[in-house]
């Protein structure tokens, strides 16, 4: 019967299995966000306060948050908080923590997805036709050339490339701005230094991708066809980079999500990562909470979108799933 | 690993930066806090944040020290920290990855999906709300992020692991009831212990990284104290007034990281081994031969003339010619068979035939027409229109030669599309008809699916209907039924003969086999270590002139093979091409050889009946029937 329904209906068992484990999955995420708290040795709210902050509010705060209450019952109010978007009171600033989330995750999505769109429009190309220019042993010049830069590329880490580029631009040119949210122009910096290393691994990956395509037997035989170049390559062998390429392109995206927290901070950007920093140094459990929720179920939703992306553009790999 | 080896990889100039970079990295770490400790932390009074000067080459920070001996200092507590984490890590994630091994299956497989999911989030993330937990400082920084790097390390852990668990020799040792965790230590850890060295290695490098940016975004090291992430934090502030401070600190993240990504590369060629064999290269500069004057017009049947045929490749000392002065003639619904073993140069002959010789290949030929034009004499966009147009291939591996993205139709219609510029309904109308025409049933419906609903056959008999979209004159099929079964093998075969009946296009059929070749074709070409040794008609197959042929033939077991002795085969293998005899190829494992085999290559020449042998002492019919 399992069988047959897997054979008669392998979207249905994959979608059902996948969103089977995004819901497990985000699930650990929830409690992982609830039990970090209530890991911290010693009170999480006299670390809060500080040392000099009078035991009577001490006291009031713990109250508040519920610290008082038996743990299990905790964790279900944190549950039904969270279902009622009531994410809490920051202990640092007294406002709610969903208005403090509302400001700061655009500027994070901005930055986020305008650079995880400048990786794929760069990078693709560029490992496509460097693929194409180096296939069968081709352009050693350029194998070498290409290996190097990207080479180097990677072995740069983004808050470094941040500095360098604040150095070069903002310091020595005196071009572009290298603090805050402005205009179109403060995106360049910040971009730029998330881009770099994702752009580099993409297009080694896209350019391995091509290389291993263009050897395939359908290509010689698309050759064999004479077909123009252009179809050659853009009909018969760019779709068979795309899931390698596409696998790939979440695990950017995931990191790059790592990369803002970094790269926000260089450029005193408004977003969730610096507020990351912000509130773990400051102790602001309910803030910290808030941001963990954001980046797992963000994390969490890419790599459910690319599964699923996968799916539809190459429907053999519903059947590996299921 | 043998030593010698390592000593290559060392002394390439991979390995002498790396190993000269380390080197001076673990120097200063062990010189520079005593020698520089004090300079470090010395107050230069009344010179806050300078710029560069005699006494400071890098300029001073906020509180005047001098900023080249803080960053000198500084290697040793960023390495330590680097090496601690890498060190932890590796620690939690061998214990993690291999307990699923120890543990029952079920066990096992709830901690390889736990650390799916932990690998799902990037490290530097975890590092990052692990941090509030283990709490800010140097301590905290470094369990945060070697927590946080331990999933990773576990996953390649236990991927590895499992690949040996099921290996042999551990299975034996389970039936022999080797205790578990004596398996574990005496077989699974030594064998899985070589990628992760090299992995832990470059990670070295990554930690240093993101222990630098814990550092630098404040949850790392603490004041007085400090490493590179630190100054970074420091420095950056005053990148107006001293970029120096900033900048010196970056630079020795980014080369130490280097150095350890790099170590950790070489290590992998050490250890695995990789070998660049560098090869020489055909030039394309190859004193190319001009095409023959075409004054004497071929006759009007003659689909294909190729004469003296070479093909050049790449070799380890100088390129070599697997195929040299190949001749061959095809008229119109003509089945040729051209015979000889893997390494023959058949293949080779045949993608040269068809104009598709890839690089690093040459092809070069004194004449090569279809259907009369010239090749290389015709305008390269009417070469194509042409060869698409009358010339169709047929491969090997009808699995891997229609492309697996696309509609088998659309594979067929962009053949008309391309060359007759018919537009996207008509030519996806001829697809269906000639997939009817190859005997795939219910066409419309078929060509709709991709390449994966097809079985083998009906892939093969699918790429013979791409080649009929247009008027083939020529079809090319390269060892087309090798990767089919029997009865398959047969039908492939049928279509093709039919075709070249219906169509009257001549079909130069490429075999190892010479039982395929001669049931289909007329005439055979067998070839020799890139040479056509005997030219014939099929007829004449049992009194083949050539000694080869006759060997090829006797291996073919038939219904009267007396099947209590073993099968006739050629003792000794063929010659490799890059280094053939002075003589004969054939002469090593021929019988007949004499000297003069040996030191004399014999051209191929009338052999009196209606072929033509390259033979010193041919078999003559005659002669052998009295014999």
């Amino acid at each position: 019967m399992r069988s047959s329904l897997r054979t008669r209906h392998p979207w249905l068992v994959f979608l059902i299995r996948r969103l089977g484990r995004f819901v497990v999955s985000l699930a650990v995420v929830v409690t992982a966000s609830f039990a970090m708290v209530h890991a911290l040795p010693g009170d999480p709210v006299r670390a809060a306060l500080g040392l000099m902050a009078p035991p009577e509010t001490v006291a009031a705060t713990r109250e508040r948050l519920g610290l008082n209450e038996p743990l299990w019952r905790q964790y279900l109010d944190y549950l039904w908080n969270l279902l009622h978007l009531d994410l809490g009171t920051s202990l640092d600033t007294q406002t709610p923590v969903l208005e403090k989330m509302a400001q700061l995750v655009p500027a994070t999505l901005q930055l986020g997805l305008t650079a995880f769109v400048v990786c794929l429009v760069v990078a693709i190309p560029v490992g496509l036709l460097l693929g194409i220019a180096t296939r069968d042993g081709r352009g050693r010049g350029l194998h070498f050339g290409f290996g190097g830069v990207t080479g180097l590329a990677l072995s740069v880490p983004d808050y470094l490339v941040a500095v360098g580029l604040v150095f070069v631009f903002a310091v020595s040119l005196k071009a572009l701005p290298v603090a805050g949210l402005s205009g179109p122009e403060s995106f360049v910096l910040p971009v730029t230094a998330l881009v770099v290393g994702p752009v580099a691994y993409l297009a080694r990956i896209v350019r391995a991708e091509t290389q291993r395509v263009l050897g395939e037997d359908y290509i010689r035989a698309a050759r064999a066809k004479r077909l123009p170049a252009r179809l050659i390559y853009l009909r018969h062998a760019l779709p068979n980079t795309l899931t390698p390429t596409l696998t790939v392109s979440g695990m950017i995206l995931a990191s790059m999500v790592a990369g803002t927290v970094l790269v926000e901070n260089v450029f005193a950007w408004p977003g969730v990562g610096a507020e990351l920093v912000h509130s773990v140094l400051a102790k602001d459990y309910p803030v910290v909470q808030a941001v963990a929720l954001f980046f797992g179920a963000g994390i969490l939703l890419i790599n459910l979108a690319v599964d699923i992306v996968i799916a539809v553009i190459d429907p053999r790999s519903t059947i590996k799933e299921s | 690993m043998s030593r010698s080896r390592a000593r290559h990889h060392l002394s390439s100039p991979l390995g002498v930066v790396t190993v000269v970079l380390l080197l001076l990295l673990v120097a200063t770490a062990v010189v520079a806090p005593w020698l520089f400790g004090d300079r470090a932390t010395q107050i230069a009074g009344g010179s806050l944040q300078a710029g560069p000067s005699a006494a400071h080459p890098f300029g001073t920070d906020a509180l005047g020290r001098d900023v080249l001996a803080r960053t000198l200092v500084a290697t040793r507590l960023s390495l330590v920290l680097a090496v601690l984490v890498v060190g932890i890590g590796v620690a939690c994630g061998l214990i993690i990855g291999t307990v699923p091994v120890v543990l029952g299956r079920r066990a096992g497989r709830a901690v390889v999906a736990g650390l799916n999911l932990m690998v799902a989030f990037p490290g530097l993330l975890l590092a990052l709300f692990l941090a509030m937990i283990f709490g800010v400082g140097a301590r905290g920084a470094v369990l945060s992020m070697a927590i946080a790097f331990a999933p990773s390390f576990a996953r390649l852990t236990h991927t590895t692991a499992s690949g040996v668990a099921n290996a042999d020799y551990v299975s034996a040792a389970r039936l022999l009831r080797v205790p578990r965790w004596r398996i574990l230590t005496r077989h699974v850890v030594p064998n899985i212990s070589e990628p992760l060295v090299v992995n832990a290695t470059s990670q070295v490098g990554a930690a240093l990284l993101s222990i630098s940016a814990l550092s630098y975004i404040g949850f790392g090291v603490q004041p007085p104290q400090y490493d590179w992430g630190r100054m970074l934090a420091d420095g950056l502030p005053a990148i107006y007034t001293n970029p120096a401070a900033a900048l010196a600190p970056s630079i020795m993240i980014v080369v130490a990281g280097l150095a350890f990504v790099l170590a950790g590369e070489l290590l992998t060629q050490v250890l695995g081994g990789s070998q660049h064999g560098h090869l020489r290269m055909p030039s394309l500069r190859f004193p190319r031969r001009e095409p023959a004057p075409a004054e004497t017009p071929p006759p009007g049947d003659e689909v294909l003339q190729l004469e003296r045929l070479t093909v050049t490749v790449p070799g380890e000392t100088a390129p070599f010619a697997p195929v040299v002065d190949v001749s061959m003639r095809l008229r119109r619904g003509e089945i040729v068979g051209l015979v000889g073993e893997s390494g023959s140069g058949k293949s080779l002959t045949a993608m040269a035939a068809a104009q598709l010789t890839s690089y690093p290949n040459v092809a070069d030929a004194d004449v090569h027409r279809i259907k009369g034009n010239e090749l290389r004499r015709m305008r390269p966009r009417d070469r194509e229109r042409l060869l698409g147009t009358s010339l169709a291939m047929v491969f090997q591996d009808p699995m891997s030669s229609l492309n697996p993205t696309l509609k088998v139709g659309r594979q067929l219609a962009e053949v008309a599309e391309t060359h007759e510029r018919l537009g996207r309904r008509d030519a996806w109308r001829r697809a269906v008809d000639r997939l009817s025409a190859v005997l795939i049933t219910d066409p419309e419906a078929r060509a709709k699916q991709y390449p994966m609903a097809f079985s083998g056959g009906m892939r093969q008999r699918a790429s013979i209907a791409m080649g009929l979209m247009a008027q083939p004159a020529l079809i090319v099929a390269d060892e087309p039924t090798t990767a089919l079964d029997v009865t398959v093998q047969k039908e492939v075969l049928g279509l093709l003969r039919r075709i070249s009946r219906e169509t009257d296009a001549a079909v130069l059929l490429i075999s190892h086999d010479i039982a395929v070749v001669a049931e289909n074709a007329s005439r055979v070409l067998v070839m020799y270590a890139g040479r056509v040794v005997e030219e014939l008609p099929v007829s004449g197959l049992a009194e083949a002139a050539h000694p080869y042929t006759r060997a090829l033939i006797a291996s073919i077991p038939d219904m009267s093979t007396d099947r209590s002795r073993p099968l006739a085969n050629i003792p000794g293998r063929p010659p490799h091409a890059s280094d053939l005899p002075p003589g004969c190829a054939f002469a090593p494992r021929c019988a007949r050889a004499d000297d003069r085999c040996r030191q004399e290559r014999p051209e191929l020449s009338d052999s009196g009946g209606a072929g033509a042998v390259a033979c010193w002492h041919p078999l003559l019919p005659v002669l052998e029937s009295e014999a």
